[in-house]
């Protein structure tokens, strides 16, 4: 089953931030994994873009669907996992560590208005699965 | 066809069909398919006459006889699931039956044998069946015109979405976004992308359409267009049509109907009195032409009024009894391909149209019924997240069975341990773990039996015995492949190519 970190917040587009000073690390939750199958390829955006929050900043391909990964939270693009590139199956095997996407600079003053808590994204995941 | 006993435990793959190889590997030196007569006339001497460029032995060819290579390729077919085999259920690609009278027309000499350059006087007979299937289509749709030149559907978007943005641009303003619903075929926002403009996603409600509250607050007046598909991608009809395409069109923003589901309703509604402006049809879809090794298609884009100016060139006009073709449109978005599209395509179409005459809206209610008939079967045993009304397919899900760790995959796999194809996967979107299948209005009912006896029985299968289904397919000639790492290969730059030649030995 799903696990949820309370170290980090949590969109209902099944995205999770992990903030720490101004570094924001990004990454798909392991419901988010789970429910794409594996994963096949991750194509992300480029050191230095700005992004607004809640704006998409790349896809990840898996066996199902390619989908479209949106941001928590705004900010300048200051690293991405450039692992992923020849293991893309991280974000399937270690969704919340070494399959994380892209570290941002933050720039909302770590606004964390509008994400939800591990609690409540649980909750969410689990009303979503009754609809 | 009734025979529902399981396909029995997993065989060893040693049948000679089920490893057939390659035909280099049917090779032996010297062995031959024909036989030439005596050399009569005086003999060469290549590395005289050829010099460098002399080959001295033959690079990697197949030396092989008739009756090698006539088995061979005869094996090969049999490997094949096709149409003609059997109940082919993939959803939204509507694999109806191709009737051979298509098949018969469309090699007429006077269609098959015609140049595309060859003067219009000569081919009026190819320029009347291009203009009576634009009629026929009109009469279908109720449209204003109809261009017959897109590829297949996604080509028909592109040239829908052109068109739009055409229409846009001569009143001052291309507009910025298109709104897709969250059901929509993934060609939909790829389309509006290549047009030029940003997808803004539309969440669909709790019966699985299109939500108004969602499309209000949404449609703003940098909206060029709605994309939306009737019935949508979960065979549910968007009973709020009328009121939608009041809305968009209160933007001053246009409706474009996907009509890959059109077989749904063909002859019995017709799109341009829903208020849609554009929409594309596909003929190997709705009209019977073949889907034969993913083409080729055809999309040809029907066009409300208010979009005529910007269709592609030529058109065929008639005068009188003469029929040409017409370059005059000075706002023409351009050509969508060369020629008149897939034109063999179009002579399959029209033969499929003028068969059913008066009756086609039987084709709309066969696939309907058809449809419901597997879905009242296989309600009892697999989940369907959207109960709306279906028409012409059902999406069902593997949400009981994913509780006991058996997921959609395995039971498409499995199906073909039962001799059927499998229906679409994982599509829509908006239905995690779906099993999507359409019918199509040609199958007979002990057809439809047949494969409603096996998913039930891959429902029992799926408590009693899983690793029966995990393991699916175990009658193929390969069993489950490794897609994943294929995949993973594949998206890697210059790692992976597919061997299509045989190592020069």
């Amino acid at each position: 089953m799903s696990t949820y970190p309370d170290d980090r917040f949590y969109t209902k587009s099944h995205e999770w931030v992990r903030v720490e000073g101004a570094t924001g690390t990004i990454g798909i939750t392991d419901h988010a994994q789970q429910e794409l199958g594996e994963v096949v390829f991750v194509d992300l955006p480029d050191v230095g873009e700005l992004f607004d929050a809640g704006q998409e900043f790349g896809t990840i391909e898996s066996v199902k669907a390619v989908s479209e990964v949106f941001l928590p939270i705004a900010g300048e693009v200051v690293e991405v996992n450039k692992t992923l590139v020849d293991e893309p199956g991280a974000v399937n095997e270690d969704p919340y560590g070494d399959g994380w996407l892209v570290k941002l600079k933050v720039t909302s003053d770590g606004d964390m208005a509008g994400l939800l808590s591990a609690a409540a994204y649980e909750k969410f995941v689990e009303e979503e699965a009754k609809g | 066809m009734s025979d529902t006993s399981a396909p029995g435990a997993p065989a060893a793959r040693t049948d000679r069909r089920r490893r057939e190889g390659s035909l280099f590997d049917l090779s032996h030196p010297g062995r031959t398919g024909v036989a030439l007569p005596p050399l009569d006339v005086p003999a060469i001497d290549p590395p005289a006459l050829f010099g460098s460029a002399h080959r001295s032995e033959v690079a990697g060819e197949v030396e092989a006889s008739e009756v090698d290579v006539v088995r061979h390729f005869t094996r090969l077919s049999q490997l094949n699931f096709a149409i003609d085999t059997a109940l082919y259920p993939l959803g939204s690609c509507t694999m109806k039956h191709n009737p051979r009278i298509n098949e018969e027309v469309a090699r007429l000499a006077g269609f098959s044998d015609v140049h595309p350059y060859t003067a219009e006087h000569l081919v009026q007979g190819a320029l009347e069946l291009l203009w009576l299937l634009e009629e026929r289509l009109k009469t279908l749709t109720g449209f204003a015109r109809v261009t017959l030149q897109p590829s297949a559907g996604a080509n028909g978007e592109l040239a829908g979405t052109l068109m739009i943005r055409a229409a846009h641009v001569a009143r001052g303003n291309a507009r910025r976004h298109i709104l897709v619903p969250d059901s929509a075929h993934g060609t939909n926002p790829a389309s509006a992308h290549f047009a030029g403009y940003s997808v803004i996603e539309l969440a669909s409600n709790a019966r699985g359409t299109l939500d108004l509250a969602e499309l209000e607050a949404k449609l703003t007046d940098e909206v060029a267009a709605l994309m939306i598909t009737v019935p949508n991608t979960l065979g549910v009809f968007e009973e709020n049509i009328l009121k939608i395409t009041e809305m968009v069109h209160a933007k001053g923003a246009l409706v474009y109907l996907d009509g890959a589901n059109f077989n749904a309703f063909v002859g019995k509604v017709r799109p341009a009195d829903m208020g849609v402006d554009v929409m594309h049809m596909n003929l190997h879809k709705t009209f019977s032409t073949p889907h034969g090794g993913g083409g080729p298609g055809a999309g040809p884009v029907g066009v409300g009024p208010a979009l005529v100016p910007y269709l592609p060139t030529p058109t065929v006009e008639r005068d009188g009894e003469v029929f040409r073709l017409s370059y005059d449109r000075p706002g023409s978005i351009g050509r969508m391909r060369t020629f008149h599209g897939n034109f063999g395509v179009l002579v399959r179409a029209l033969t499929y149209i003028e068969s059913y005459g008066n009756t086609i809206p039987e084709v709309a209610e066969a696939a309907v019924l058809n449809a419901n008939y597997l879905r009242k079967r296989l309600e009892p045993f697999y989940h369907l997240k959207y109960d709306a009304p279906s028409y012409h397919e059902v999406v069902f899900s593997d949400r009981k069975q994913a509780a006991g760790g058996i997921h959609n995959i395995d039971i498409a796999k499995r199906l073909m341990d039962y001799g059927f194809h499998p229906p679409t996967m994982s599509f829509p979107l908006i239905v995690p773990g779906a099993l999507m299948i359409e019918p199509t209005e040609s199958e007979p009912k002990e057809e439809l039996d047949a494969f409603a006896d096996a998913m039930i029985a891959i429902a029992k299968e799926c408590q009693e015995t899983p690793e029966l289904v995990h393991g699916a397919p175990h009658t193929t000639p390969v069993g489950r492949l490794d897609d994943a790492s294929t995949a993973r290969e594949a998206s890697k730059p210059g790692s992976f190519a597919p061997v299509l030649r045989a190592p020069v030995r």
